[in-house]
């Protein structure tokens, strides 16, 4: 059903791929000619055209017209980079680049602009009659997208979450199926108070210039750090809008944003990221949006996330991410110490949390696993089409297998500091995780987990090491991963138990899982942490990465109740 | 009788434009390219190739020409050359291109000179060649 709505079968023929429409952009006429034989005979709908900007125009005309677009990069009245930027933000489709020159440099430029594809030329058959896969890809992805900015919204919708959890199913752990039947039982809902109910899945908003515009303006006016769909939406004042379709544009928009700050800040966001280094977006956003963030698991570095937050005292940690669009993901990470917005609410015990995240994208079946903190049971998340995680709390160390680089942990002296310091890491390899993951976090005791340390020193110890080892696919063919933007962060307020940041999965292409068995000194926290979200495993899915920014444990960090769980309830599926 | 001449000395013809590196794979690309709902496909496309590359050649002799040499320009233009030739296979322009496009980032203007003679003689004499062999490609096809 939803395949269907991908548009799979209309408007062209059955046999996919054939009827693809393809539109192809080269200044040489020469070249224009052959690959329009070429496509022709791979049963291609082509259309040709010469300039980048009569290109522009066509896409423009015919919304949902194309299915992919093949550009050469140099061209005389636009540059091939530009004009995939622009087809990237406005429509959303699949763009691949082809050039005489196939330098690195040039070739990664491409990549980096969102490129799912370089093609080298003189091209040959066999390289065109592929692209299709490409298209195939993207529908996935958005399907998966939408889904779980379906069940964001619905989540939105139920304020609590609790709801999601009550059903059976979620607690098994599912595959994404009994995710989508809920969803689809949630659509109703979500029909009812979207603003335009026939917008779910199926009319693909374009996102003219002038559409694109006032949501930029909207974006500053609200301030980068404070932004949320909703606000977005309000302040845009286009009608016909909804607040999903400025979610996932939103997703876009950051990704392409971080996109270009990492141009220049590329190492910065390797390693341990000092707050400080990356730019103050708060939202994680450049969580894999599809479109130019597909992590693959690849050799990119793992980012380790640790953070400590104090809990219960108001656990507020401030997670920033960032996506580094060379293949590292920046997961929303606390802020370095004295940034650190760990509000201390109670001030009773000050207990510090550390919790470091690995997230690790690798490959998709490295498993990773920690050690567990007490209970060694490894968490498992399954995700319909992730391999298997496992995650293990860990009391004292972190084991990865498969490789995964090792994140720096905390110095040893935090460790020490308190026997009973925790530190989980988790090393989402976005794969599946399990629900599990709660169930085993109920025996550790919260202070186990949480090593209530004197503020100071947890907020020094703190290593923020965000690493997130994010292949960025970023549309490249093999994307084996799929990695989940969910995230869910499971804020809680602790009120003498422990802190407990709840997985936060990253929808879409990036999982962050953020381990947080520490929170939950008695029972699981379940309750406290609604961490049944972990339970889920479509539900993790289904929250959209942007939910990051809206977790802000922050306290002066606004987060609009209306859009995003209660955090204040502490808990977020 | 005279078709058999005709075919063999296409096939002949068609031997050494590969063997003497005139023509690479691409070439054979447009070939297969070429069905019923194409039957000149090749010729069309060569031809595309001959005016867009006289365009070409006479960017790159005014830019050589000016003064002071605008090598980025030089560039451009040669890169576009190059992706044109490629295109139909053109092997030995295609080097001679991807040579001149060295002495341009030197910013040579000798060398780019130079070469630039070069690139317009192998461009020349593959025309010849290739002119000559559509031809007969030709009258073999009508005398079938």
């Amino acid at each position: 059903m939803v395949l269907a709505e991908s548009g799979f079968s209309s408007p062209r023929n059955d046999a996919f791929p054939a009827g693809l429409r393809v539109l192809v952009v080269d200044d040489d006429p020469t070249w224009l000619k052959i690959l329009e034989k070429m496509l022709k005979k791979c049963s291609y709908e082509v259309t040709t055209c010469c300039l980048a900007r009569e290109a522009l125009n066509l896409l423009r005309e015919r919304k949902d017209g194309y299915d992919i677009v093949i550009s050469d990069v140099n061209m005389p009245d636009m540059d091939g980079f530009k004009l995939l930027e622009h087809v990237g933000l406005e429509m959303d489709l699949p763009v691949i680049m082809m050039s005489v020159d196939g330098e690195t440099s040039r070739v990664m430029k491409g990549v980096q602009h969102g490129a799912c594809d370089y093609l080298l030329k003189p091209i040959r058959m066999k390289e065109l009659r592929n692209i299709w896969q490409h298209v195939f890809r993207k529908k996935i992805h958005e399907v998966r997208d939408i889904e779980s900015l379906e069940g964001f919204e619905s989540i939105q919708m139920t304020r609590s979450g609790y709801d999601l959890f009550d059903d059976g199913h979620f607690l098994s752990g599912d595959d994404t199926t009994s995710g989508r039947k809920r969803k689809d039982a949630d659509n109703k809902h979500d029909d009812r108070e979207l603003s335009d109910p026939s917008s779910t899945k199926k009319a693909r908003v374009v996102w003219t210039v002038d559409l694109h515009q006032k949501f930029v303006k909207a974006v500053n006016q609200i301030g980068f750090d404070k932004v949320g769909p909703k606000k977005i939406l309000d302040l845009m004042n286009v009608p016909w809008l909804t607040r999903e379709n400025v979610a996932s544009h939103l997703q876009k928009y950051r990704l392409y944003l971080s996109r270009l700050q990492k141009e220049s800040d590329i190492k910065n966001s390797f390693i341990g990221m000092k707050h400080s280094d990356l730019p103050s977006k708060d939202s994680t956003a450049s969580f894999g949006p599809h479109k130019a963030m597909n992590m693959i698991p690849d050799d990119v570095p793992n980012s380790t996330y640790s953070f400590s937050a104090s809990n219960s005292q108001a656990q507020n940690v401030d997670l920033k991410g960032q996506v580094d669009l060379k293949g590292i993901t920046s997961a929303p990470m606390a802020e370095p110490k004295g940034a650190l917005s760990v509000d201390i609410r109670d001030s009773h015990e000050a207990k510090s949390t550390q919790m470091s995240f690995d997230h690790s994208l690798g490959s998709v079946d490295s498993a990773v696993s920690f050690a567990s903190f007490n209970s060694t049971t490894p968490l498992q998340y399954p995700w319909t089409e992730i391999p298997e995680i496992q995650f293990k709390q860990e009391c004292e160390s972190l084991h990865l297998e498969n490789g995964f680089s090792q994140l720096p942990l905390p110095g040893p002296s935090m460790i020490e500091n308190e026997a009973n310091r925790s530190r989980i890491e988790v090393k989402p390899l976005l794969d599946e995780c399990r629900s599990n993951f709660v169930e085993h976090l109920g025996p550790v005791g919260a202070e186990d987990l949480f090593p209530i340390q004197s503020k100071s020193q947890s907020l020094n110890n703190q290593v923020f090491d965000l690493i997130s080892a994010t292949k960025s696919s970023m549309k490249t063919q093999d994307v084996g991963l799929n990695y989940l933007a969910d995230s869910e962060f499971a804020l809680r307020n602790l009120n003498a138990s422990g802190v407990g940041i709840p997985l936060a999965t990253l929808s879409e292409d990036l999982q962050i899982c953020w381990l947080q068995g520490d929170c939950y000194p008695m029972n699981y926290g379940l309750q406290d942490l609604e961490c049944s979200t972990y339970d889920n495993p479509a539900l993790m899915a289904e929250t959209p990465f942007h939910l990051y920014d809206v977790l802000r444990f922050d306290h002066e960090h606004l987060f609009d109740p209306t859009e995003y769980y209660a955090i204040d309830q502490g808990l977020f599926a | 009788m005279d078709r058999n001449r005709l075919h063999n000395q296409v096939a002949s013809m068609r031997r050494s434009l590969f063997d003497q590196g005139y023509l690479d794979d691409q070439f054979i690309q447009l070939e297969e390219l070429q069905d019923d709902t194409n039957p000149n496909f090749v010729q069309e496309v060569v031809t595309l190739f001959y005016n867009d590359s006289a365009r070409l050649i006479q960017n790159i002799e005014q830019a050589l020409n000016s003064s002071p040499i605008d090598f980025c320009k030089l560039d451009d233009y040669m890169h576009q050359f190059k992706g044109s030739s490629s295109s139909i296979g053109a092997k030995k322009v295609t080097n001679e291109c991807t040579a001149f496009r060295e002495y341009c980032n030197a910013e040579n203007a000798e060398g780019c000179i130079r070469s630039f003679q070069q690139v317009k003689q192998e461009y020349a004499i593959l025309k010849r060649k290739l002119e000559v062999y559509l031809q007969t490609v030709r009258q073999a096809s009508q005398t079938a």
